[in-house]
């Protein structure tokens, strides 16, 4: 019986349920001391002191560090010429919370006590916190250098003016994709153990070895003595792959006062100091024929970098301009975009990563021409799908060609699932009812780029290469240990990988093990971002599990005297094809693939282990069609989601219990950053006003919906498991549906956009108006 | 503040075993449990009691162990996820509910909205699933978008265990 596409239950689930899971902050080796940041509480300017000696004289200090004490240690990974930003600040400060010192104690509560001793002092520079405020003339240059704020451009061929002109209609729309905070609810944290013999590095991190590889060049020490592990990590979301300046500077702290050192953030230095997410502005013109077909799109993107460009913010806007089409043949497209450098945290990877910026405009874009055409939203886009016949289809960009899909089955399954014209009706009777809550029907058909990916595509993003490695092995009693180079923050790994080794292999479920976030037991790794979990991961276990088993027929064959072709693996054991009563079981293969005088003479010991890198030789493209319906209080303006209906296509499900639950936690984002979450600034001095939970809302239980999951499949042909990615799609999806419902709600009162998130306050205003 | 003021000595019941410590006056209660008791199954995830992710009993009531002094506490019995003990393989109904339901992703706030839980179902032993949405209210979750903490928490409803308060692990 197969196990991929079972609903099983997971392996991580009794540790992390009985509190007995291993998170950063739950080690104390001995004589752990503890790191405290001051951040900068200045968004822009020039620093004129920094005077430690109150907090060196304080109760339990072990020590306080600045950019002074750096000066023989390079700047961060990553940056770019006249860019690079210094593992503390040195002169200038660029953003609030920017690390200016670290002070060392005994424990978390006096080394806050001297954090806020040190005392630094500031000359105010001119702020920018948004694109138009960087890029205006005589804005204040965050790198004189460059000359310019603007960081990289990347024009249009074709303005497409004459296409535009020639449809029927145009349209043009400004899409402020708002600036969102990922907030795992584990914040950054390591803990740094420098020896005589080497460094091991703990860290929560969603690819150590990336890490690793970054670390240990940084630190001028051989990759051999530098161990990085990330154990239990608690949630990532993109937010965990970035160069934070308290993982390069722990070490050193650790090496010069020979004690373990950890730090662990605190949420309000977390809202300011992880990396935000989102922050485009799009202009958008869009020209179309009176029967709803679109005839060419002009898709302008502008990036807010933050202070300091992330390799991962400065490819966003490339992803965005990728997708821009979504799921749509448009016979003309054209795209470009530029990145911008402002007082603001810097922004870099949040789940989906320039995908739902992409998504969200396309799809809000088609609903205009519904608008304006006076069509039903469902039959626009079935108008200007591309059809299931078209696969591979070649995009307007020539790196991305649309493996399969299948568009309007999607819909179809949304729309049956959602009871589409019902709804509709109900729309209509209540339209003339002022009594009634206003009702909006929303729809978005999605479609992201993932599995990464294709040799060179990781690259760009600072990573060593996009494969990815398993290795397994059997151990003596024929059981197995399956080590992945990606290092897993709640997806599940432990799970679905058994799944898949356990086909492969004929090895119960409950004998598999995986192992993975430690690059000293692990081979090389890449890491869990980007949709690339089971389609690349996942895979290169399929192919290890294959190559074993082929050993371990060859062994079976010889131990029972028979032809390796006429076996059978099944429940741990080899069976003769015919003679079921033939049979040697997995375990007593594994004990005798350690045993030479047992082997056919063309294996040797040890032959039960193997590992690959799996590379892909494309990406995957997973899409669906999602279906909102919100109701609105007339009178307060609330938005209620009464339904939201989700229909993916991420090709094979290895287990359908935790593919629901990763759309499901996706979806809840992207509600998030529809109706909720946005990272905002003081307009002059650039103060974060959403430095707390208090400020920045994160949804509960009471803010969210019940969800209805659909699915179709259509198979990816770029790996041998046949999956797409399932990680992504929910925050790629979700923030169109509820939006373009919100809007349908308030159609009548002339409404044709709303920027994110739609709060009570703005809808009330546009229903009070209109009184 | 002298010496003598600023070390409390308090005496806790955890997870039904007596401790005495003396603690820095202002020693939070999930500071206490994480780095003195060793109770690291006890989590921290902001600072402003929005998150609840350091969700324990105390006497029976859920509280959020980051609003409450270590010294506020003495005298208390706290109890921890470490100190839940139940019929399910040693699980409680409410954490059996969260295995089968796949209630959890990371597994960081998983501690806290089990203690979260836990005492909604004593207050209430049948919550409908908006009212569980309203007693969990206090606890977040990034990864799972609620739907299915809300169904664990219903699988706890429609399994009951045995009529028994040894739901809190009394070791001696």
């Amino acid at each position: 019986m197969s196990l991929v596409g079972a609903r099983v239950l997971r392996k991580e689930d009794p540790r992390l349920l009985s509190g007995t899971g291993t998170f950063v902050d739950d080690l104390s080796p001995a004589r752990c001391a503890f790191a405290m940041f001051v951040g900068s509480s200045e968004a822009h300017a020039r620093i004129t002191h920094i005077d430690v000696r109150a907090a060196l004289k304080m109760e339990g200090v072990l020590g306080v560090w600045t950019a002074a004490d750096f000066v023989d240690y390079p700047d961060l990974p990553g940056g770019l010429d006249g860019l690079e930003r210094p593992a503390l600040a040195r002169n200038i400060v660029r953003f609030v919370g920017e690390p200016v010192a670290v002070v060392v104690a005994e424990d978390r509560y006096l080394a806050a006590d001297a954090a806020a001793a040190v005392d630094i002092g500031y000359e105010s520079l001119p702020v920018s916190t948004t694109i138009d405020e960087a890029c205006a003339d005589g804005a204040e240059l965050l790198f004189p250098r460059r000359g310019s704020n603007v960081i990289t451009i990347v024009p249009m061929l074709d303005d497409l003016e004459r296409d535009l002109e020639r449809a029927d209609q145009r349209a043009h729309l400004r899409i402020v994709n708002q600036r969102c905070a990922a907030v795992p609810i584990e914040a950054m944290a390591c803990l740094a153990d420098w020896k005589p013999d080497g460094l091991t590095m703990w860290a929560t991190f969603q690819a150590p070895h990336h890490l690793r590889n970054y670390l240990a060049s940084w630190l001028d020490i051989a990759q051999s003595q530098c161990r990085v592990i990330a154990p239990d990590v608690g949630g990532g979301f993109g937010s965990k792959i970035v160069w934070y300046p308290e993982l390069f500077i722990a070490p050193v702290l650790s090496k010069q006062l020979r004690r373990p050192v950890k730090f662990s953030q605190t949420r309000s230095e977390a809202m300011v100091q992880m990396a935000h997410g989102r922050d485009q502005v799009h202009d958008l013109d869009v020209g179309f024929d009176r029967d709803g077909t679109i005839k060419a799109l002009r898709f302008v993107i502008s990036q807010n970098l933050g202070a300091y460009p992330d390799p991962t913010g400065l490819g966003l806007a490339v992803l965005t301009s990728w997708m821009a089409a979504g799921c749509y043949k448009i016979p003309k497209v054209s795209t470009s975009f530029r990145t911008v450098v402002t007082n603001t945290t810097p922004v870099a990877a949040y789940r989906g990563a320039g995908r739902p910026e992409a998504a969200f405009s396309i799809e809000r874009i088609v609903d205009l021409v519904a608008q304006r055409t006076g069509l039903d939203p469902a039959e626009v886009r079935r108008r200007n799908f591309i059809p299931p016949s078209a696969f591979p289809y070649e995009t307007h960009n020539e790196p991305v060609v649309y493996d399969s899909g299948d568009f309007p089955a999607a819909l179809a399954e949304c729309l049956r699932l959602m009871r589409y014209d019902e709804r509709r009706a109900e729309q209509a009777a209540r339209r003339n009812d002022p009594t009634a809550p206003l009702l909006g029907i929303g729809l978005s058909c999605w479609l992201e780029i993932a599995g990464f990916g294709p040799n060179g595509s990781l690259e760009g993003f600072g990573h060593l290469a996009s494969w990815e490695s398993a290795q397994v092995r059997i151990q003596p009693d024929g059981s197995a240990i399956v080590f992945v180079g990606s290092s897993p923050h709640g997806q599940g790994h432990e799970t679905t990988f058994a799944q898949i080794a356990s086909d492969e292999l004929g090895i119960s479920f409950d004998r598999i093990h995986l192992r993975f976030g430690d690059t000293a037991t692990v081979l090389q790794g890449i890491g869990t971002m980007g949709s690339r979990g089971v389609p690349t991961s996942g895979s290169a276990v399929k192919m290890t599990s294959a190559r074993v088993l082929a050993r371990a027929k060859k062994i079976a064959a010889h131990l029972l005297e028979a032809s390796e072709h006429d076996l059978e693996v099944a429940d741990d054991a080899f069976f003769v094809r015919g003679t079921p009563g033939k049979n040697v079981s997995w375990g007593d293969v594994a004990w005798a693939s350690f045993q030479p005088l047992r082997l056919p003479p063309e294996l040797q010991a040890g032959s039960l282990e193997e590992h690959l890198y799996q590379e892909s030789p494309n990406f995957s493209y997973p899409s669906g069609a999602y279906g909102c319906v919100v109701e609105i209080d007339r009178d307060t303006g609330e938005v209620s989601i009464v339904d939201m209906v989700l229909v993916d296509d991420c090709g094979t499900v290895i287990n359908p219990l935790l593919a629901e639950g990763q759309v499901h936690g996706g979806v809840a984002q992207g509600i998030a950053q529809a109706l909720f979450e946005s990272v905002r600034y003081t307009p002059d001095t650039g103060q974060p006003v959403t430095a707390s939970l208090l400020d920045y809302l994160v949804p509960t239980a009471a803010d969210l919906p019940d969800y209805t999951a659909g699915r179709i499949t259509t198979l990816c042909p770029n790996n041998p498991l046949g999956a797409k990615g399932i990680g992504e799609s929910g925050a790629v999806g979700a923030p169109a549906a509820v939006v373009n419902a919100v809007v349908d709600a308030l159609a009548p009162f002339g409404v044709e956009h709303l920027d994110m998130p739609i709060s009570p306050e703005a809808v009330w205003r546009i229903i009070q108006e209109t009184r | 503040m002298s010496e003598l003021e600023r070390y409390v000595d308090i005496a806790l019941t955890v997870n039904g075993r007596r401790s005495r410590a003396s603690v820095d006056a202002r020693t939070l209660l999930v500071h206490h449990l994480r780095e003195h008791e060793r109770l690291t199954g006890t989590h921290i995830g902001c600072d402003t009691s929005n998150c609840g992710a350091c969700t324990v009993l105390i006497d029976g009531q859920s509280a959020k162990s980051c609003t409450v002094l270590a010294v506020q506490a003495d005298g208390s019995a706290v109890t921890t996820i470490e100190g839940l003990s139940g019929p399910y393989d040693g699980f409680t109904a409410v954490q059996e509910g969260f295995r089968q339901c796949h209630g959890l992703q990371c597994g960081y706030c998983t501690p806290g909205m089990v203690m979260a839980a836990t005492s909604l179902l004593v207050e209430h032993p049948d919550p409908t699933a908006d009212e569980i949405r309203l007693g969990i209210e206090g606890n977040m979750c990034r990864c799972t978008g609620y739907q299915m903490i809300v169904e664990s928490v219903r699988w706890a409803v429609e399994h009951p265990e045995p009529a028994s308060d040894d739901q809190v692990k009394r070791t001696a």
